[in-house]
């Protein structure tokens, strides 16, 4: 496949280990903020490959882990309603709520659909007016544009049967909520190249400044791994820290402007909870005011949702960079991908899924 | 964000479900959550007679002869997909699951249930599909029933085939002779069949020129035993690659290693998996078998392979080795090692 055998090239990623093995003179920790490239670095089997100064710790950047337990069960809520067609990314059914997940709305007769764009959302609520559409707008700012397309294009054909459940996150400010944590260990990042592909990277300067860390835009295959992981750890040897951009061929300082400006004029900021971690100020989207008619939260009063989370296992930790999902104890045991007991277990970008799937210790 | 940071002591995690007390379409899906549906209620209910190993038939001994014996219902939507449909597939999938025990396929029964509506036009063609499938395999349908249910009962129709053939003796082969040191062989590219399904679905919306592989392959697997001895054998259908290795792992108690840059995947299949997140190794196949051969015949084998219709692209993909009981690893293509799982329930797209 040209445009990925090239960045998947033996050749190129030797080399790029080997300048990264003679630049290393001390322990340095990275954070790579997506969980595509922690399945990436996994999935390829690099993390093994590095030198071993080089420590890795896994960031928050799964939306399926990070999505509220709350959001999930008004999911299921409004999923379980009469005339109601719920539709989702296919990842988010298996993740756990309170007492169930979408998958079992499913089995028990709800009309749950895996859709692969929003706009086929809004499809189906032009296909059936006698039905309430509802879509279950989560992820960072890769998903963002293309729900606000979703909500701008419900609201121009006037379809009164549309609405969204929104659980949008934003990647800076968990950035900062990570440097801020009295226990931070991360001393750069790996940025997430798909997230800078939309919001560009002049966001970061600011957090590398204020935190003194080097970032580098990042990409997801080995080479664009490499480059990422060359570029801060340069700079951590010679006490930089600046923002790199390593993913040159995607992304560009301002990014996309049209992208930026569907967002900006469906959604605004808010405060919001990230499932495992908590509350962090101003991380969140929710629907402007004008848009407000097509909140399902507000035309399917749920009523007050009671949310149980249990401390047996240490998502939090995980998603912080702080622990891995080897330190845990249920890690391969009690949790597994079939028996979940956190969404860094279930989805495709989940960090313990990952481990389990492409690099278990051995039984 | 605000001066003082959010406390994150204490991080809550997300409950455990209780167990599931319904059947969820993960169940169906081949990997993990079909073999914990079936040893935690099919077999303790009806496995009392079952073998010990869960082959793609059971080998049953009637004095001194050796009969295979296998059953397979087919679902598949779209009933007619690029290079098949679902009676070729129902015809080819009992074929190959009574090969890959070593037996030689004699006769099939075919059980329909219809839904009211099916048009005679689209039931002509599948059976016409089914007589051409079983002709080309040698095999008869022998016996067949037909059941019609209410519109929305069925989705417009299922095939049921069973399927019975014969085992020369000595022959039998089981998911549980892999030895260290063999050789593991693979008919040719993989994930032809799930992807070109999945791309005739219409909510899709993504076009490709690729076909299903699906196939009967007891031809290849009767040459393959004529050239030397097979120890192990498996269709890789639901859950891929990955999942029928893993199983003969297992099985056998063996390790199996793998290299990546050796296993054939089509570049439309490929770029379809980049697309939707999947991994190539866990999408399905209906006409590729893996077999681990000892390493001195494993030339012969591979001969006869690839002088067999579906087996021309057939190569050499890994070894069996003495490592970790019923762990698969893939050497990566840039050096590095990961390990191979089976699909763990439903194979959902990515996100983003």
């Amino acid at each position: 496949m040209k445009y990925i055998d090239e960045y998947r090239d033996r050749e190129s990623v030797q080399r790029l280990l080997g300048a990264l093995r003679s630049n290393v003179t001390r322990p340095w920790t990275l954070m790579e903020i997506c969980g595509g490239q922690t399945h990436a670095f996994l999935r390829f089997g690099l993390d093994a490959l590095l030198p071993s100064d080089i420590e890795l710790v896994h960031g928050p950047g799964c939306p399926v882990c990070v999505t509220p337990v709350e959001q999930i069960d008004r999911a299921v809520a409004i999923a379980g309603r009469e005339g109601v067609i719920f539709t989702s990314f296919g990842d988010m059914l298996r993740v756990p709520g309170t007492r169930s997940d979408l998958f079992a709305v499913r089995a028990r007769g709800g009309d749950v659909r895996v859709v692969y764009s929003p706009l086929d959302a809004v499809k189906l609520a032009q296909d059936h007016p006698e039905r309430q559409v509802v879509f279950f707008a989560i992820g960072f700012e890769t998903t963002a544009p293309a729900n606000a397309m979703a909500a701008i294009a419900a609201r121009a054909r006037g379809l009164s049967n549309f609405s969204m459940l929104v659980s949008q996150v934003c990647v800076p400010p968990a950035m900062e909520a990570i440097l801020a944590s009295p226990r931070n260990r991360v001393q750069a990042f790996l940025a997430a190249g798909h997230v800078c592909a939309v919001m560009g990277y002049w966001q970061y300067h600011p957090i590398a400044a204020r935190f003194h860390v080097p970032i580098a835009v990042t990409g997801f295959e080995p080479v664009d791994l490499m480059r990422g992981m060359h570029a801060v750890v340069t700079q951590l040897e010679a006490g930089q820290a600046k923002v790199d951009n390593a993913y040159g061929r995607v992304v560009s300082e301002a990014g996309n402007r049209p992208a930026q400006e569907a967002m900006a004029k469906v959604f605004e900021a808010c405060d919001r909870q990230w499932r495992g971690i908590g509350m962090i100020p101003l991380s969140g989207l929710r629907l402007r005011p004008q848009f407000a008619d097509l909140d399902a939260e507000a035309r399917f009063d749920v009523g007050h949702v009671e949310a149980n989370e249990s401390s047996l296992c240490i998502a939090g930790e995980v998603l912080m960079g702080h622990k891995k999902p080897t330190d845990c104890p249920a890690f391969g045991r009690e949790c597994t991908p079939t028996s979940p007991l956190g969404a860094p277990m279930v989805s495709a970008e989940g960090t313990c899924a990952a481990y389990f799937r492409y690099a278990r210790p051995q039984e | 964000m605000s001066e003082s940071p959010p406390d994150f002591e204490g991080y809550s995690c997300p409950l455990p479900l209780p167990p599931g007390d319904r059947v969820v379409l993960g169940h169906g899906s081949g990997g993990r959550l079909s073999r914990d549906l079936l040893t935690r209620l099919l077999l303790p209910a009806l496995g009392t007679a079952a073998p010990r190993h869960l082959d793609d038939s059971a080998v049953l001994q009637f004095g001194s002869e050796l009969l295979a014996f296998t059953t397979d219902s087919h679902v598949v939507s779209p009933l007619f997909f690029p290079g098949g449909d679902i009676g070729r597939l129902a015809v080819c999938g009992t074929v190959n699951d009574l090969a890959m025990v070593g037996a030689r396929p004699m006769a099939l029964t075919a059980g329909f249930v219809l839904e009211e509506g099916l048009e005679f036009g689209e039931l002509g063609r599948i059976l016409e599909s089914m007589a051409q499938a079983a002709r080309e395999a040698g095999v008869y349908i022998a016996a067949g029933d037909t059941k019609v249910v209410q519109r929305g009962a069925a989705d417009k129709m299922f095939i049921n085939t069973s399927g019975v053939g014969w085992v020369a003796p000595g022959q039998a082969i089981s998911g549980a002779g892999a030895k260290p040191g063999d050789v593991v062989l693979l008919s040719g590219p993989i994930g032809d069949h799930g992807m070109a399904v999945l791309s005739a679905r219409e909510d899709l919306g993504f076009e490709t020129d690729l076909v299903s592989d699906v196939a009967p392959l007891n031809h290849m697997v009767h040459a393959m035993c004529e050239a030397g001895p097979v120890n192990a054998l498996r269709d890789p259908t639901r859950g891929g690659l990955a999942t029928a290795l893993k199983e003969i792992a297992d099985q056998s108690g063996v390790s199996i290693e793998l290299h990546e840059k050796t296993i054939p995947v089509r570049p439309a299949v490929r770029a379809a998996c980049e697309l939707m997140g999947f991994d190539p190794l866990h999408v399905a196949n209906e006409g590729k078998l893996v077999a681990c051969v000892p390493a001195e015949a494993s030339e012969r084998v591979l001969e006869a392979m690839r002088a067999s219709r579906y087996g021309e692209e057939a190569c050499r993909i890994g070894e069996v080795g003495h490592g970790t009981r019923g762990r698969v690893t893939l050497q990566t293509a840039i050096g590095g090692t990961r390990l191979i799982d089976m699909l763990a329930g439903e194979m959902l797209p990515r996100i983003c």
